[in-house]
């Protein structure tokens, strides 16, 4: 994907969360750090210009809720701010890439310390497949069929693949 | 980090990624549920020698918060009574399953023992030792500045009182000196150290000619039992001399803050009406000490290495190969010129 299959399927994703939800209302985007920060902001601006109303955009790490803390070296990676209050709002989550879903789950069980949503959805630029847990996505920009050792890179200019050597 | 021991184990970056840490679970504590799971079934134990209350409470809420388990050892009612040697004391508790042992004694060196004895499992926190060392309350200092000012660069911190008896302000020197501030110890000459070669401070034994320059006045609490030894001629005389007042505070700058570790001797160091001016951020200290705690704890007790290929993840980075993910022939100038694009080692390794 380049820059403008990234805008589009952010494009595209937006009219699916109006259509989902029908409209916007109570609707929160809480982008996870770091790569879902970018992402979520996009998506406000694009919910913005699509409806009358641009919805709040939160950040949430969720490295104090990883199950794998102690393993390998899990750092908070910027302080977490959600602006209002989740207790009935619709949280939609937002991240770069969908992989083993381990992200996913420490951020809903990061979210129950902020308040008791109504539901929560999870939009995706990349769905990557190797799912660990039984987490699915309700938005995704592309999937993209992965080997698990390789590494997948979502910026606004678009989607690499790539692997890890040693430098 | 396997230990906390001493500020000098501690680089001006490795403080500053403590603060940058503190910021995230500075952010915990002000949730309306303040606690993470982030060290379950992790045991701490608290090993006080020494009387403490806010340094073990402020402990005891840190590990609270990050769902860790805590012991509480107190000399009083234990086997030290009994005549049980540290050694053998600390060797019982490791066998019981403890992840770290948070430790204040009133003798110099002893969480580095503590720290030789124990298996590199356990972690040691050196909550105070003698008159030698606080870590912990310098890097929740130094917070509490860089808080309040942004950073410590350029700033003139002085730090009044009695330094000799002090292990607040040996760690506060170096953690401040290190961030970029500059220190002058503000004391009577009883109340200094017999030497202070290799100190990066300056000494006054004038309070009011340094007063108008600093940006931080740090006071030490006047230890009453120290009137015993005879180093001040009275308490009356010291406060004249040292003591902070609204008379004194009209000489520090606008912007200037106001200090102090913690028991306060209002009417000593401190005058009451001074305690709780704005300026004074001792409250702001207190809080930032727990989520200063929980950094330090975290550091410590959560973090794991993760090996890829046989190497660190910091030893790793990420080789883009963008034809495989872009197709379309519209793409294949962009591709041409992004192939072989390095990224940071971190992007796209996480789960």
């Amino acid at each position: 994907m380049d820059a403008d299959d990234v805008r589009r399927a952010i494009w595209r994703m937006a009219h699916e969360i109006i259509e989902h939800n029908h409209g916007l209302d109570n609707l929160v985007l809480v982008g996870l750090q770091t790569g879902g920060v970018g992402m979520a902001e996009a998506f406000a601006e694009a919910l913005g210009e699509i409806d009358v109303r641009t919805p709040p955009v939160g950040t949430l790490d969720v490295a104090l809720y990883r199950d794998d803390i102690g393993i390998r070296p899990v750092l908070p990676e910027a302080v977490t701010d959600i602006p209002v209050d989740l207790d009935g709002a619709i949280v939609v989550l937002v991240d770069d890439v969908l992989f083993t879903g381990r992200t996913i789950r420490a951020a809903l069980d990061a979210l129950n310390a902020y308040g008791r949503p109504r539901s929560v959805q999870l939009a995706v630029m990349v769905d990557r497949g190797h799912r660990e847990l039984p987490i699915r996505p309700d938005y995704v920009g592309k999937n993209l069929p992965t080997r698990r050792d390789e590494v997948v890179n979502v910026s606004p200019e678009g989607v690499d693949l790539g692997e890890v050597v040693k430098s | 980090m396997n230990h906390l021991l001493s500020i000098t184990d501690l680089t001006r970056a490795d403080i500053e990624q403590l603060h940058k840490l503190t910021d995230s679970f500075a952010e915990v504590s002000r949730r309306s549920i303040p606690k993470v799971p982030a060290l379950r079934g992790k045991n701490v134990v608290w090993l006080f020698y020494e009387d403490s209350t806010r340094t073990r409470l402020s402990f005891e809420q840190a590990a609270k918060r990050l769902s860790a388990d805590t012991m509480t050892f107190s000399v009083g009612s234990s086997s030290v009574k009994k005549g049980e040697s540290l050694r053998d004391t600390v060797l019982t508790i490791e066998a019981m399953g403890v992840d770290a042992i948070v430790v204040r004694h009133a003798s110099a060196g002893v969480p580095w023992q503590i720290a030789g004895w124990l298996d590199d499992r356990v972690s040691v926190v050196n909550a105070g030792d003698g008159w030698h060392e606080h870590p912990t309350q310098a890097l929740l200092d130094s917070y509490t500045i860089r808080e309040e000012r942004g950073s410590l660069e350029g700033m003139h911190i002085g730090i009044v009182g009695d330094v000799k008896h002090s292990r607040v302000a040996r760690s506060d020197v170096l953690a401040f000196t290190a961030l970029g501030a500059e220190v002058t110890l503000v004391a009577p000459p009883t109340l200094l150290p017999p030497s202070l070669v290799g100190w990066p401070v300056s000494v006054s034994h004038d309070l009011d000619a340094v007063l108008p320059s600093l940006d931080v006045v740090y006071l030490l609490r006047m230890q009453n039992e120290r009137m015993t030894e005879h180093l001040v001629p009275s308490l009356r005389e010291y406060t004249a001399r040292y003591g902070i007042t609204l008379r004194r505070v009209d000489a520090l700058r606008d912007d200037a803050l106001v200090m102090h570790p913690g028991p306060m001797n209002r009417g000593v160091e401190i005058s009451a009406e001074v305690a709780d001016l704005p300026r004074s951020v001792i409250v702001d200290q207190v809080r930032n000490g727990v989520a200063t705690r929980m950094a330090v704890l975290y550091l410590l007790l959560g973090q794991g290495v993760e090996k890829v290929l046989g190497a660190e993840v910091s030893e790793l980075e990420v080789v883009l190969d963008p034809d495989r993910a872009r197709s379309g022939p519209d793409n294949q100038a962009q591709g041409d010129a992004k192939a072989g694009q390095r990224s940071s080692s971190g992007a796209g390794v996480r789960a």
